[in-house]
């Protein structure tokens, strides 16, 4: 189970209360899980990455164990804590992104 | 007994605002999306409780919210706009060729009978339809192919597809006005355009007469004389006779003929509406003084519109979408300013009041009269 915690704009969008927990299929990865995230959730489709190029929006950002993974390939593993659920995959609205 | 329904969109979210036909007590409902812009939201005239928002943010882009119940509840509906083909390019500020890219929806416009149908103006500047109340979007591409679209260069506030008109009495016919390429008739639903910019001039274009390249801010119909066009441009107000065939200046003795919102009453097709700004420079009220200027006479002659209203140091601004009529007699108009407020008037404009008074800054309002 994999763990993954919105910002506040998301959660309410996805009418989510605390973390989304989601089951992603083989290994877990930025694609893998925001593919399952928006296979549960598709009214977030387009709010975290492009729904044509799979690029990540430019003010949003994702950390996991106190690690900025933004710039990570998105098929790069994500960290075992974050595969086995021990830690969440923090989706996260930059500082910069605001107004 | 009838019912005036407004919305109103903001920089922090949306707010529907409800009174009964006296115009004298609100309920203030929302926020709506709460921290999210809110560039417009409008209900369908063949459904008044299907309405549509459009709804952005910088961190998370573009989504359209439907509401099936009047604004109390909404869902999440379709948000891929994508270009049809190859996008192509236009000019950017320094001169240079860019790639069209989609920004956000600016202006939502259901169809005239069609609850489903809804067409979305956009920037950059596209225009979009769904037939399914939403759910998918498609470019009518015409309008982006057009010969002069590589000239196409974005206003202050992007190359926007801001204004959407549908004739209602001559099918296929849809105005469109873009910032700051100029007013587009299309006579086939959309498939061909032509800019009907004849008779605009723009100092601030290297040839003041272009046929395409003026700042048009907001176009106005009456729907019983569709041919009568009414236009605030970023400087001059103008109308045309001839369903933009050609346009004419009356400006007359405005104070000011910089602004952006134009409105026509809802029984007068010769009484419109304006409210002069300073200056493209300014963005603010002229003199500190927030007045609406009304003429019945179809331009040439105005008059200021100011009981009810601040008379010193007001220095908001009216955006192009933040003024509506309701249909009522005596005729309600109601405008929104970046201040937050929210005012309207119940007899045609004679006196105004506060419905409210701070909001976040008003990007858009637009009325609904309900039986």
């Amino acid at each position: 189970m994999i763990r993954v915690v919105l910002p506040a704009h998301l959660r309410t969008l996805a009418r989510v209360d605390g973390e989304a927990k989601l089951h992603v299929e083989g290994q877990a990865t930025q694609r893998s899980v925001l593919d399952a995230l928006e296979a549960s959730y598709p009214m977030l489709r387009g709010t975290i990455r492009d729904q044509v190029t799979h690029q990540r929006r430019a003010f949003v950002r994702f950390f996991a164990c106190e690690q900025d993974l933004s710039h990570e390939p998105p098929d790069a593993p994500l960290p075992d804590a974050v595969a086995t659920g021990a830690e969440p995959l923090l989706v996260v609205g930059a500082m910069a992104g605001g107004g | 007994m009838s019912r005036v329904r407004v919305l109103v969109g903001t920089r922090k979210g949306a707010f529907v605002l409800t009174s009964d036909a006296t115009r004298e007590r609100w309920d203030i409902g929302g926020p709506h999306f709460g921290g999210w812009e809110i560039y417009h939201l409008k209900g369908s005239p063949a459904d008044p409780n299907r309405l549509y928002a459009s709804q952005s943010s910088g961190w998370f882009g573009q989504l359209i919210q439907r509401s099936n119940d009047g604004g109390k509840t909404w869902e999440a509906v379709g948000n891929k706009f994508v270009y049809d083909g190859v996008p192509g390019t236009h000019l950017w500020y320094d001169g240079t060729s860019r790639p069209w890219e989609f920004a956000r929806v600016w202006h939502l416009e259901p169809s005239l009978t069609d609850p489903d149908m809804v067409y979305a103006g956009v920037q950059d500047a596209a225009l979009f339809r769904s037939m399914d109340g939403g759910q998918t979007w498609q470019e009518l591409p015409g309008l982006r192919r057009h010969d002069s679209a590589p000239s196409w260069q974005p206003g202050a506030g992007g190359m926007c597809l801001h204004t959407i008109l549908v004739d209602p009495s001559h099918p296929g016919r849809i105005f469109i006005a873009i910032s700051a390429a100029g007013v587009f008739r299309t006579d086939d639903a959309g498939k061909t355009w032509r800019p009907i910019n004849r008779g605009l001039r723009s100092e601030q274009i290297p040839d003041p007469t272009a046929e395409v390249g003026h700042c048009v801010h907001r176009i106005a119909m009456h729907p019983s004389r569709p041919r009568v066009l009414f236009m605030q441009k970023h400087w001059d107000v103008m109308r045309s006779d001839d369903a933009g065939e050609s346009w004419q200046e009356i400006s007359g003795n405005l104070p000011t003929d910089f602004g952006f919102p134009i409105d026509v009453h809802a029984h007068e097709p010769e009484t419109i509406y304006v409210v002069p700004i300073k200056s493209d420079s300014e963005h603010f009220l002229p003199d500190g003084r927030l007045r609406v200027y009304r003429s019945r006479t179809g331009g040439h002659e105005w008059e200021a519109l100011t009981r009810g209203l601040p008379q010193r140091d007001c220095y908001v601004n009216v955006l192009r979408d933040a003024m509506a009529v309701d249909s009522l007699d005596p005729c309600g108009v109601y405008f929104g300013t970046t201040g937050g407020q929210v005012y309207a008037s119940a007899d045609a404009g004679d006196s105004w009041a506060p419905i409210v008074r701070d909001l976040p800054s008003v990007v858009s309002v637009e009325v609904q009269t309900l039986s």
